[in-house]
C-alpha cells in the first residue's frame, strides 16, 4: 500500500535518513523502532510532507506521491498523529474533533464524533472543555480520535506512548488494534517502547542512525538477541 | 467642562478608538499567524486613502460603492505584498528577522512609490456629508460619523468573531496561528490561510483609513506612519496576537488620547508622545498586554 524506496532526508548538513526503504502492506500494523535521533520521526514527517526528502521515492497505491504537498497527502487519507500530540489547546475538545474532519464534505461527521465518544467516553464528558486542560493521556486519546475523524486510509503514529502511564498506553494500543482489525486500517507505528510496539506489530523495522539495520515479523524481532539487548533492556 | 462637551468628547474618543481598533486587528492577526510585525500595514492604510480619494474625487463613484471597493482593493494589495515579499522568504525557511526586514522594506517601497505616483503634495480627502454632517442629540452636537463609525466597527467585529469562531476558514486561521505543523496535518492549506489573514486585516485597515480620512482630510504619502505606529501600539497594549485585545487596546488608546487633549488642552502637541508613554506604562505593569498571554516562540 505504502512503499518507501531509498528515501534520504538532510537537515542542513546532517543526513537524518540515509536511503531507507520500507513497506506498509494493506491492513497490517508495521512498526519502526529505534533510539532517539535514529530518524523515526523524520521518516513519518517526510511521508506527511512536513519535510522535503533529498532523494528517493514515496509510493502510495502505486502512485508516486513524493512531490505532492501536505494537504494532498491528507486528501489521500495518509494521516499522522504527531509526536507530542499537538492538539489545539485553545479550542474545545469538540472543535478539535471537528477540525480533524477539515477536508471532509460528507454529512457523516457528527456520526463519527459519536463513534469517537464511544471509543473514548472521556472525550464526550469533556467535549466543551478546552483541549489544553486535558491530561496527557486524554490529549493522546484526542489526538488519535482527531486523526480518525478524517477517515484515514493509512494511520501513522509517532510515539503515542510518550510520557503516559502504562495503563493508558495499554488503552491506546488496544484502540489501535481495534481500528486496525475492525476498519482494516493499516498503521505505521513509531515507538521507543519497543516491547509494546513489537507485540502489536505484524512487521517491524529497526532504524539506527538513519539506516535500517534489521527487519522482520514483530514476534520474530521480539525474540532476537540483539533487539533484546539494545531495545528491550532484557539482554544478558 | 460641561456635561455636553464631555459627552461629545466621549463620542470622539470612541470614534478614534474604533479606527485604532480596526487597524490594530490587522497587526494582531498577522502577528498571530506568522509572528511577524507587518510594518507595511501603515503603508496600506495610506494607500487606501488614496484609492478612496481617486475613486470618489476623480472617478466620482458614490461613497457607498467606493468604500467597499477600496476595502477589496486594499485586501488584494495586502495579499499581494505577502505573496511577493514574505512568501518566498517563508518558503526558503529564512529566519523571522529576514521577513521583518522585508516588511520594513515593503513599507518604505510603498511610501516612495506613492510619492512618485501621487506626488508628495498634500491632497484633500473628499468630504462626505453623510458622515461629516453635524447632528444634535439633546444638547450634544457631533458629526454623524461619531455614531455611525462605532456602530459599523461593532458590526464588523461581530462578523469577524463569528468568522473566526464558527466558519471553517476561521477555524483554519486559529489552527495555523497556534500550530502550523499540526494544521497542515489536518489538511489545512497554510499559505491560503495566511493569505486570507492578510486580506481580512488589510480590508479592516481600509475601513479605518477611510474614517481617518474623513476626520483628518489632509493626505500625503507619509500619512500612514504615525497612525500605523499607534495602531501597532494598540495591538501591543491589548496583547498582540489576540483579536479582542487589539479592540480593547485600540478603544482604550483612542479614548485616553482624546480625553487627555480635552482635559489638558495645553498638552495637545504631546498627544503622540502620550500614546507611547501609555504603552511603556502598560508593558511595565503587564508585559503581555492587557489580555494577552505568553505565546511560545515557534521552534
Amino acid at each position: 500500500m505504502l512503499q518507501i524506496e531509498n528515501l534520504s532526508v538532510n537537515y542542513g548538513g546532517i543526513k537524518a535518513l540515509k536511503s531507507i526503504s520500507l513497506e506498509v502492506p494493506a491492513q497490517k500494523i508495521v512498526t519502526l523502532i529505534g533510539a532517539n535521533g535514529a530518524g523515526k520521526s523524520t521518516t513519518l514527517r517526510s511521508i506527511s510532507k512536513l519535510v522535503r526528502p533529498h532523494s528517493g521515492k514515496i509510493r502510495y497505491n502505486g502512485e508516486d506521491i513524493t512531490a505532492i504537498g501536505a494537504k494532498q497527502t491528507v486528501e489521500r487519507g495518509i494521516i499522522l498523529v504527531p509526536e507530542g500530540r499537538h492538539i489545539f489547546p485553545d479550542m474545545t475538545v469538540q472543535d478539535n474533533l471537528k477540525i480533524g474532519a477539515y477536508l471532509r464534505k460528507d454529512d457523516q461527521i457528527s456520526r463519527d464524533i459519536s463513534y469517537m465518544h464511544e471509543l473514548f467516553p472521556i472525550l464526550k464528558e469533556r467535549g466543551r472543555q478546552l483541549a489544553g486542560t486535558l491530561s496527557g493521556g486524554e490529549q493522546q486519546m484526542l489526538a488519535v480520535s482527531r486523526a480518525l475523524m478524517s477517515r484515514p486510509k493509512l494511520l501513522m503514529m509517532d510515539e503515542p506512548s510518550l510520557g503516559l502511564a502504562p495503563l493508558i498506553i495499554k488503552d491506546i494500543f488496544a484502540i489501535i488494534q481495534r481500528v486496525n482489525a475492525e476498519d482494516k486500517l493499516p498503521v505505521l507505528l513509531i515507538e521507543q517502547n519497543a516491547n509494546f510496539a513489537l507485540k502489536v506489530a505484524d512487521y517491524a523495522y529497526v532504524l539506527e542512525t538513519g539506516t535500517i539495520q534489521m527487519e522482520g515479523a514483530g514476534t520474530e524481532l521480539l525474540r532476537n538477541e540483539k533487539v533484546k539487548e539494545l531495545y528491550l533492556g532484557t539482554g544478558d | 467642562m460641561s456635561l455636553d462637551v464631555f459627552l461629545q468628547q466621549v463620542c470622539n474618543g470612541i470614534t478614534l478608538g474604533s479606527v485604532y481598533a480596526l487597524v490594530a486587528i490587522g497587526y494582531t492577526m498577522v502577528y498571530g499567524i506568522m509572528r511577524l510585525i507587518n510594518f507595511a500595514h501603515g503603508s496600506l492604510f495610506m494607500m487606501s486613502m488614496y484609492f478612496a480619494f481617486y475613486a470618489i474625487g476623480f472617478f466620482v463613484v458614490p461613497w457607498y460603492i467606493a468604500f467597499p471597493l477600496v476595502a477589496v482593493l486594499t485586501a488584494v494589495m495586502g495579499m499581494a505584498t505577502e505573496r511577493i515579499a514574505y512568501y518566498p522568504l517563508r518558503r526558503s525557511g529564512s529566519p523571522p528577522t529576514s521577513i521583518l526586514i522585508s516588511a520594513v522594506g515593503v513599507s518604505y517601497f510603498i511610501e516612495n512609490f506613492a510619492t512618485v505616483l501621487f506626488t508628495g503634495r498634500q491632497k484633500l480627502f473628499p468630504s462626505i456629508p453623510f458622515f461629516t454632517d453635524i447632528i444634535t442629540i439633546g444638547n450634544v452636537r457631533l458629526q454623524r460619523m461619531s455614531i455611525v463609525v462605532p456602530v459599523l466597527t461593532f458590526v464588523l467585529l461581530i462578523i469577524l468573531m463569528f468568522l473566526l469562531e464558527k466558519s471553517k476558514p476561521g477555524m483554519a486561521m486559529r489552527a495555523v496561528s497556534r500550530d502550523a505543523d499540526a494544521a497542515q496535518l489536518m489538511g489545512i492549506d497554510v499559505n491560503r490561510t495566511i493569505s486570507l489573514t492578510f486580506g481580512i486585516g488589510s480590508a479592516l485597515a481600509a475601513v479605518g483609513a477611510m474614517v481617518w480620512g474623513l476626520k483628518y482630510p489632509q493626505i500625503a504619502p507619509t500619512i500612514g506612519a504615525m497612525p500605523g505606529m499607534k495602531c501597532f501600539v494598540s495591538a501591543v497594549i491589548g496583547g498582540i496576537g489576540n483579536v479582542k485585545g487589539a479592540v480593547i487596546g485600540g478603544l482604550l488608546l483612542g479614548f485616553v488620547e482624546v480625553m487627555i487633549v480635552a482635559f489638558f488642552p495645553a498638552l495637545t502637541s504631546y498627544r503622540d508622545a502620550f500614546a507611547f508613554c501609555f504603552l511603556i506604562v502598560v508593558l511595565l505593569v503587564k508585559p503581555t498586554g492587557i489580555i494577552g498571554e505568553k505565546i511560545a516562540d515557534k521552534v
